[in-house]
């Protein structure tokens, strides 16, 4: 996809992440353009969640800082991440399990709401009025990703396919700009691949969101994004196209291996 | 098939909102608040009023207070009898002070000190979960007793600490006698019943339980976990506190500090767990259960035998009885009573089809 406009959506600078001394990501920068959709993929141990994590605020980076439309940051708290409009999915699904998958979706859109708690404990008319504009809203993400069927199943007995798909919803409820994938296809089957990478283009095309993901699929990988980072050892060694990465000698020795 | 829902459709989001989407249910609920307003104050006797229907609301409405916190939020305290001593003893002296303030104002009052003092006591839940978190609401519950026997201004410098119930008037209607009691306490706890179930389902509610599920994803997507967590230990301790005022005042009439121990926290955590964590309606069961089950009990000890079991006694079994009925429940049925009752009606709605 062509840069739409001359500055990066996300930009990380020289960004450093240790653990109690071993370090996890080393002086990483790359940039993330308006509307691409960005793959982060290396072997595991990587640092490839890692950096998923700082950028939003889970871990907070010892060295480098965040650009994020245009704003530099040192560093991020997540409940800051998440109003800068940074939202994410996880790797081992992290959803509410014991509520609906018509509450999970809402419970994404909670900052885009405006009425006090207490005038929705008192069920006033304006708390009303803005609850059926919210389940509105949540209805369109729900369509969106085909979800109606289950809308009011509780989703921890869903199967794991479909939850992966809610956590999805429930990141877009939110209406991110930047929306980070963490491994959104780990442990799908090749149908149920191919359906989410189709919701993923979707969702870049007719939402505009910028997507960041990471996804061990070549293939898949290939296919989907606009540009490909790979790290190896929390170094980053390739950075471009997928054609571009395809032919680096380096992403070649790091996922096949060279002759000694 | 006793329940037939075909043809009804909700076609506004209101509708699909409803506390019952079906007919029946919301007719029943008619049909059960007239039964209790109506019905029972001209039905019963001042034995039911006073041992039996005025005790089993207050504990239900206890148990809600613990419920918000413990089965919505997920935060688990031992604390709840100290924030209802907390709301007893807070709308005894408003009454006692400044005196002409409406009875109602004066619960308001007291539930409001109740929910500040319970904030105090959450303050650590930032920083702190589950057994260790116990451990700060153990610290209110051994706090706040000793300040109102320590410090006898609290208690308007009676002897023991024992303060008794003002007068029971509200708009100039006298409710002292039992079934007055009956029907001020009633009026209370539906209310304050309403309120629950729209906060539960409403955004706060749903937040609670983001943060009781999945604290990390629901601090990722923007829920302000302290915050959260505070509205929580502030509003289960402004029904606790109310539940304080109406136990001291329309079910006992005399409290001292001491009626609010360690072992009234334990019966409301008792509650809740047999009567379903998360649940409105378990409330009412786990306290129906909690009043109930002693009588029945001492009703079947006396159809032994004379003397073959002595009240000393009765009173162990009934202890032992319990324990084992909340292993029971704890292995067999998490969710309580509640749960039970849900699988009833979902069994009632397609008799008798088998799926």
């Amino acid at each position: 996809m062509p840069h739409t406009s001359a500055q990066p959506l996300l930009r990380l600078n020289h960004v450093s992440l240790a653990f109690k001394g071993v370090k996890a990501i080393s002086d990483i920068g790359f940039s993330v353009a308006h509307g691409e959709i960005c793959a982060l993929i290396g072997p595991n141990g990587a640092g490839k969640s890692s950096l998923l994590n700082v950028i939003n605020g889970v871990y907070s980076a010892q060295e480098g800082s965040i650009d994020f439309d245009g704003t530099t940051h040192r560093r991020l708290r997540p409940h800051q991440a998440a109003e800068l409009g940074i939202a994410r999915t996880f790797q081992n699904i992290a959803l509410f399990k014991s509520l609906s998958l018509l509450d999970n979706v809402l419970t994404g859109r909670n900052l885009l709401r405006r009425c006090h708690w207490l005038t929705q404990a008192l069920g006033l008319p304006q708390a009303r009025a803005e609850e059926d504009a919210q389940r509105e809203a949540a209805e369109r993400v729900i369509e969106f990703l085909h979800l109606q069927p289950w809308r009011n199943s509780i989703v921890g007995r869903l199967p794991y396919g479909l939850q992966k798909r809610v956590e999805l919803a429930r990141a877009l409820a939110a209406e991110p700009r930047l929306l980070l994938l963490d491994e959104p296809m780990a442990g799908m089957n090749a149908e149920e691949k191919r359906e989410m990478s189709h919701f993923i283009a979707e969702t870049n095309r007719e939402w505009g969101t910028t997507l960041v993901l990471i996804e061990h699929d070549i293939g898949v990988v290939m296919g989907l994004s606009d540009h490909v980072v790979v790290l190896d050892y929390g170094r980053k060694i390739g950075d471009g196209t997928p054609d571009e990465v395809r032919r680096n000698p380096e992403v070649i020795a790091a996922y096949l291996g060279t002759r000694h | 098939m006793l329940y037939r829902e075909a043809g009804q459709f909700s076609s506004h989001y209101a509708e699909d909102r409803r506390i019952f989407r079906l007919r029946q249910d919301r007719l029943g609920l008619v049909f059960l608040l007239v039964f209790a307003f109506i019905l029972i104050p001209w039905l019963g006797n001042d034995y039911w009023f006073s041992a039996i229907l005025i005790p089993f609301l207050v504990l239900s409405l206890a148990g809600l207070g613990l419920n918000l916190l413990t089965g919505y939020a997920g935060q688990l305290s031992l604390g709840s009898a100290a924030f209802m001593a907390v709301g007893a003893f807070a709308t005894y002296n408003f009454e006692l002070r400044l005196p002409g303030l409406p009875l109602l104002v004066s619960f308001v009052l007291g539930g409001l000190v109740a929910a500040l003092v319970a904030l105090v006591f959450g303050l650590p839940s930032l920083r702190i979960k589950g057994f260790y978190l116990i451990v700060s609401t153990l610290a209110a519950q051994f706090f706040v007793p000793w300040a109102l026997t320590k410090f006898s201004w609290f208690s308007n410098d009676s002897a023991s600490g024992v303060i008794s119930a003002p007068k029971l008037e509200v708009l100039g209607i006298s409710f002292d006698t039992p079934a007055g009691r009956y029907l001020l306490t009633l009026t209370v706890v539906v209310a304050l019943f309403g309120l629950a179930h729209n906060l539960v389902r409403s955004e706060l509610g749903r937040h609670w339980m983001a943060v009781r599920d999945m604290d990390t994803a629901a601090a990722v997507i923007g829920i302000p976990l302290f915050k959260t967590k505070l509205l929580a230990f502030a509003i289960s301790g402004f029904f606790l506190g109310i539940a304080g005022a109406l136990w001291a005042f329309t079910y006992l009439g005399t409290v001292e500090p001491q009626g609010f121990d360690l072992n009234r926290s334990f019966q409301i955590l008792f509650i809740i767990i047999i009567g379903g964590l998360g649940s409105i309606l378990g409330n009412f069961l786990g306290a129906a259960f909690m009043v109930l089950f002693p009588l029945l009990l001492s009703n079947l000890a006396s159809l032994l035998p004379q003397g073959l079991i002595d009240a000393g006694q009765l009173e162990h079994l009934q202890k032992i009885i319990f324990g084992a009925l909340i292993i029971i429940f704890l292995i067999k049925e998490p969710e309580g009573l509640a749960r039970l009752w849900q699988r009833l009606r979902a069994q009632a709605r397609i008799w008798p089809l088998r799926h």
